[in-house]
């Protein structure tokens, strides 16, 4: 997703892209999570602003690209289950509020209104009308196609390529081919310290593992984007231990979607029965008739972390002509169009629309002091 | 390690003994199908304790579908002698304490037990169609994944009309409650079971307008070895025809259904020649009435539970995939032994054979019991001889590359998310999917209720055939194996302590 935003507004900035993929489209993380467009989720800061960003490119997006991205504004609804939950989530929508965001605290009452089949007794919540969402893979592929880019699916990067002064020159592929370029732009997600490590220089990119869980078909008895107020601490965690708190959905094509689990447990794929309870336990919690719906799939993809849970974004002092855009974690499908946009203000050289600097790509001090190396 | 049967299980919150038999299980076999059941009575018979878990009421499997004795009268003598080596099984497992029959419990995963690396954990839903939301756990040192098969749909305009059933689904239909899915009904597809299944609906009193097989039948002759070593192969077969003859049922060699016409319902089809490469031949269609179609090409492999635990898997000659074993049929997982259907399609007796020495296998391995070296050997050659036969049918009745010109651009491939001909073809070749996968990710075709068990193959193929490369090796990997109630999720003792942390 991000590499097709980059594309889209690089080329749109005159400049002539090629974008190269190991794998098909939307193969990598953004095949494998949910297409949540969501500023609810986030505390006032530099990805929040991001995000709102983000959030106004998303919608002209949805008038360019085809329906089929499934762009929709549902809205989210974040509820908090007892008294200090709720003054905690109070005290945030107060502070998104200040920071632009359209956030409506709800109480017990308006909830059942915003979403019949909850569970009782919910002191109250917070409705945010800007969340929204796209169909992840579908978006990545049409907007890839209309970036007007060069696609070559199937090749894999194996080297950065330098000059004597240390400035990229290009790349080299499985295949043989050398691609040459004044500049590289790493949007290789959960491995683009790999693509890093290629050109020289470190980027501390780490998989974050989630599952989600797709039930049957159902009319819709979830409206929102509905997640309890726990959520909001588990995204900020640097914790590697596992962290599940739901984020129920209902789809336009039927199915609820449950999200979404966090775990830094490398890039194991095997099913883990554990979250799964977890998912089930938090989301019949929220919604108690979820209880005798079926479970139809379960999948899982693996977030690219990066310690301060911030993406890099911008040009890479130490290597001249490396661009990085990457690290997204849980927000890369939402962040895309603004991380576009700022990464083709680097390469072009105009002012970006908003202050780049939180995302240097070089903010990782070396060696590896990570502030949550502590194990738990 | 504690491995007696009389060791409890204890899980870590205490509660949720392990039900049906608390225990750990040396074996755990999972289908009781001929493979299966075959399994659990060797392994029984030789003091390991053993589980024989089915989704359904009896055993028997698709082959052995009651209440069969219904059809005794009419049953030709070849499958008659599988009914008595079933028979006879079945006493067999009544007089062996050692195996409980689990039956109704449908296996949704299967894991290892995060408390013991060595020991399995088989989780199962019970109840009407999996609903009761009380989880079911087994413990168990050893698996016998005995999981059957499926059949193959390739799908053609009006496909997804009432009327038009599996030729499988016909048979077991059939076979269980003696329905009938029409009156006049055109048997259709390719391979040994439209034999069957026409042989059956006639019996039970349906006019069958038309036999339509995509081959032709003579691909058998070109294997004349494997034929010569399988007697009852081509007893079986001459029975069916005979019945066919007798019943007066047109045959259509190297044809196909490829349209059904109706508003309501099936009222026609569309029958053409076909070329080698399957392609209908242009001005040989022809319509024949009818109010059921009974369609099938062959069966698949059901290999969700066996990719899931991570068994290697092989492509077999008929364009699927099956699990890969040793001779011994344990699979690249140590513990995990594969028989019958999901080792590749053979039939009922290559099932019971092997069910048999995956039993032996398993109880040399978990119970160090002695198994007589000539019982092992004469299995062994039993099955060569029989899989030799069974590849060289899949071989024949591997679908042709040419059939999706019999679809419109607009017949639903996928008929759970309503997944069109041309939007496969859209995805592959104009949004740069260049695999299966992400076609399916694109289009969502394979997402819906079947999770792809019906439409797969079908998809596949098309994607291929429109540029994607099937650079895909192994099957669709389905981490649930059934549908779960979120109740029976969220019912799961909980694990305690935090397994997840990273090394560092
Ligand atoms: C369960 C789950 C739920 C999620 N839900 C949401 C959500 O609701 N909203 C949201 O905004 N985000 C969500 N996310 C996060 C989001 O999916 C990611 O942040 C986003 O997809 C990252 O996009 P990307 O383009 O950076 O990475 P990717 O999509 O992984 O793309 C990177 C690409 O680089 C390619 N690549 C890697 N190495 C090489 C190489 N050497 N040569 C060539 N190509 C290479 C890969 O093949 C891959 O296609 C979720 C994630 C998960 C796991
Ligand atoms: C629809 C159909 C109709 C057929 N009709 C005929 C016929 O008329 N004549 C003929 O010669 N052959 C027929 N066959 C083929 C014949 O059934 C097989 O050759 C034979 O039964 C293979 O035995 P098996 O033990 O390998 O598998 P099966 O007999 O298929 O047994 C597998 C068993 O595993 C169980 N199972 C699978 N997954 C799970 C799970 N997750 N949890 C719990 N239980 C599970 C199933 O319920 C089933 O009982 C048919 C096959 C199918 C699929």
């Amino acid at each position: 997703m991000v590499g097709a935003a980059c594309a889209h507004y690089a080329a749109r900035a005159g400049l002539s892209v090629t974008v190269l993929d190991r794998g098909p489209v939307a193969g990598g993380t953004t095949g494998a999570g949910e297409g949540n467009l969501l500023v609810s989720d986030k505390e006032p800061g530099p990805e929040l602003e991001l995000a709102l960003h983000s959030s106004r490119l998303w919608r002209k997006l949805a008038e360019e690209l085809p329906a089929a991205i499934e762009y929709e504004t549902k809205g989210g609804v974040v509820v908090a289950d007892d008294a200090t939950r709720l003054a905690a989530l109070r005290s945030l929508a107060a502070a998104q509020s200040d920071a632009g965001v359209d956030a409506r605290e709800v109480s017990g009452g308006q909830l059942r209104e915003l979403e019949p089949h909850l569970a009782d007794g919910m002191p109250g919540g917070v409705h945010y009308p800007e969340d929204a969402q796209v169909h992840p893979a579908l978006a990545a592929a049409h907007l890839l196609r209309a970036s007007g880019a060069e696609v070559r699916c199937g090749e894999e990067v194996t080297a950065v390529l330098t000059a004597a002064d240390g400035a990229v020159r290009g790349v080299a592929t499985a295949s043989g081919a050398r691609l040459l370029a004044p500049y590289v732009v790493n949007a290789a997600g959960t491995w683009s310290g790999e693509i890093a490590r290629m050109a020289g220089v470190r980027l501390p990119v780490l998989p974050r593992r989630g599952f989600v869980l797709v039930t049957e078909p159902l009319p819709r008895v979830v409206r929102h984007k509905v997640y309890a107020a726990d959520y909001v601490a588990d995204v900020a965690s640097g914790s590697a231990a596992l962290q599940t708190s739901a984020v129920v959905e209902g789809t336009a094509a039927g199915p609820v979607l449950i999200g979404a689990s966090r775990e830094r447990v490398g890039f194991d794929r095997t099913l883990s029965v554990e979250v799964l309870r977890r998912l089930a336990e938090r989301a019949t919690a929220l919604f108690p008739v979820l209880g005798g719906v079926r479970v139809i799939r379960a999948y899982a993809g693996f977030r690219p972390y990066l310690p301060d849970h911030l993406p890099a974004i911008g040009p890479d002092p130490r290597v001249p002509g490396l661009v990085h855009a990457c690290g997204h974690e849980g927000a890369g499908i939402g962040l895309a169009p603004a991380t576009g946009v700022l990464t083709a203000a680097a390469l072009t050289g105009s002012a970006p629309p908003l202050d780049p600097r939180p995302f240097r790509p070089d903010r990782f001090p070396d060696p590896c002091a990570a502030p949550d190396r502590r194990p738990r | 390690m504690p491995t007696s049967p009389s060791d409890p299980h204890r899980d870590a919150s205490g509660e949720h003994a392990v039900r049906s038999g608390a225990g750990v299980f040396d074996l755990v076999v999972i289908g009781a199908g001929p493979a299966g059941l075959a399994g659990a009575v060797a392994a029984g018979e030789l003091g390991l304790r053993t589980a024989l878990v089915d989704a359904a009421e009896l055993t028997g499997g698709q082959f052995y579908r009651g209440p069969s004795p219904a059809l005794g009268a009419r049953r030709p003598e070849a499958l008659h002698h599988a009914w008595s080596a079933y028979a006879d099984l079945r006493e067999r497992l009544r007089h062996c304490p050692a195996v409980s029959h689990l039956p109704g419990h449908h296996v949704w995963s299967v894991v290892r037990d995060p408390g013991h690396a060595d020991r399995w954990t088989v989780h199962a839903l019970t109840g009407p169609d999996g609903t009761d939301r009380a989880p079911v756990r087994l413990a168990a040192r050893g698996l016998l994944i005995a999981a059957g098969a499926v059949e193959r749909h390739l799908p053609f305009p009006g496909w997804t009309l009432p009327g038009v059933v599996g030729a499988g689904g016909a048979q077991a239909m059939l076979k269980s409650g003696l329905v009938l899915p029409g009156r006049r009904i055109v048997v259709a597809g390719s391979g040994p079971l439209l034999l069957a299944a026409a042989t059956s609906l006639t019996a039970a009193g349906a006019d069958v307008p038309a036999l339509v097989e995509a081959t032709g039948y003579l691909g058998y002759a070109r294997h004349p070895g494997a034929l010569a070593a399988n007697p009852g192969k081509a007893a079986e077969a001459v029975t069916h025809g005979g019945a066919l003859l007798r019943h007066r049922v047109p045959l259509y060699a190297r044809s196909a259904v490829t349209a059904a016409h109706g508003r309501q319902r099936v009222e026609a089809v569309t029958v053409a020649r076909l070329d080698r490469r399957w392609r209908p031949v242009p001005g040989t269609a022809r319509r024949i009435a009818c109010d059921a179609v009974a369609v099938g090409h062959g069966l698949i492999p059901q290999l969700d539970l066996v990719t899931t635990l991570g068994c290697a898997v092989r492509p077999t000659a008929d364009g699927t995939h099956a699990v890969a074993t040793d001779r011994s049929l344990a699979t690249s997982v140590p513990t995990v032994w594969a028989a019958g259907e999901t080792r590749g399609i053979g039939g009922a007796a290559v099932a019971l054979a092997e069910g048999e020495l995956a039993g032996l296998a398993a109880g040399a391995r978990l119970r160090g019991a002695a198994v007589p070296p000539a019982r092992t050997a004469r299995l062994r050659r039993r099955i060569a001889r029989l899989r030799s036969f069974a590849d060289a049918m899949a071989a024949v009745h591997a679908p042709g590359p040419g059939w999706p010109e019999w679809l419109t651009d607009d017949t639903e491939v996928c008929r759970c998310e309503e997944v069109t001909a041309d939007r496969v073809r859209e995805a592959a070749a104009d949004l740069g999917a260049r695999d299966t996968r992400t076609v399916k990710l694109l289009t969502r075709a394979g997402m819906g209720w079947c999770q792809g068990r019906i439409c797969a193959t079908a998809v596949a193929c098309l994607a291929t055939r429109y540029g994607a490369s099937d650079a895909g090796p192994a099957p669709d990997r389905r981490p649930l194996a059934a549908p779960v109630p979120l109740a029976a999720l969220a019912e799961l003792p909980a694990e305690s302590g935090p397994k997840t942390a990273e090394p560092t």
